[in-house]
């Protein structure tokens, strides 16, 4: 079980892929890539979970972090590719209203897709 | 006989095995019928519990998470102990919960979201808090509604 961040800057643009599980062993790596992003005004940070198999309250906190962040620097912070189940747990804890979400609609539930 | 089986995982509370728990329960709970997306609720619920007492329970000091499931017909009861400090339920339940529309950008909370998403996947949720904390936590299979739903439809 593992996490992989990865991120292509275009100028202005930020683009990270996250792959793997989001939890409380894997959230110090992720928050530390996040960390190490030059947010500044103007920026526009877009994170793909499109291949995240698990989340839990421990990623919604980073994200929350992150937005919290960009929204400070005059940034633009979205997350993209999110499955049905990343997206039902923005829904439940009422943080879709708030942060800029795309939900990827193609995406086909993996059963049993958590790797041990 | 017992009505139901108990299994019961005792692992040290680190960070490493909350997904090794995740997925044990999600193991015993595809036995038991549930639907993918009522085990992903499960592995979530499960997570947080076991991540409080990773968190909590022992200050840094090595301590043992205990996990008992009671696997019924139709449902799994899941309990989530340790032997560290408790918390005041009360006081924590005040200060979680989901966010609102117009809350204010810069005060938006980092945590305290577990508690809530545990008690909003699960069907009940109950703590107690003499000498550690004790989740217990119950989740409903809802295979016979599908069942008589199938019937009502033939008929």
């Amino acid at each position: 079980m593992n996490i992989n961040v990865q991120f292509r800057q275009n100028e202005n643009i930020i683009r990270g892929f996250v792959e793997g599980e989001i939890d409380t062993y894997t959230a110090p790596v992720l928050r530390e890539e996040l960390d190490n992003l030059r947010i500044t005004k103007g920026v526009s940070v877009e994170l793909d979970l499109s291949k995240v198999s698990y989340m839990d309250s421990t990623g919604l906190g980073i994200f929350v972090a992150l937005y919290k962040r960009a929204t400070r620097e005059e940034a633009e912070f979205k997350l993209v590719g999110l499955t049905s189940r990343l997206a039902r747990l923005f829904e439940i804890t009422g943080l879709s209203e708030l942060m800029d979400l795309e939900v990827d609609t193609d995406t086909k539930v993996e059963i049993g897709n958590e790797s041990v | 006989m017992r009505a139901f089986d108990y299994v019961e995982i005792r692992v040290p509370a680190k960070p490493q095995y909350v997904s090794v728990i995740r997925l044990a329960v999600s193991g015993l709970a595809i036995r038991l019928g549930f639907t993918y997306d009522e085990i992903e609720d499960l592995k979530i619920a499960t997570g947080e519990a076991v991540t409080n007492v990773v968190h909590h329970a022992y200050d840094g000091e090595a301590g043992d998470i205990v996990i008992g499931c009671a696997l019924f017909e139709d449902k799994i009861e899941i309990m989530v102990s340790d032997y560290g400090n408790s918390f005041n339920f009360e006081e924590i339940k005040s200060k979680i919960g989901p966010y609102k529309e117009d809350e204010n950008v810069t005060m938006l909370r980092e945590g305290g979201l577990g508690l809530y998403l545990m008690e909003t996947l699960m069907d009940e949720v109950k703590l107690n808090n003499e000498g550690g904390v004790t989740v217990f936590m119950t989740k409903y299979v809802t295979r016979e509604q599908v069942e008589q739903n199938v019937e009502r439809i033939i008929t």
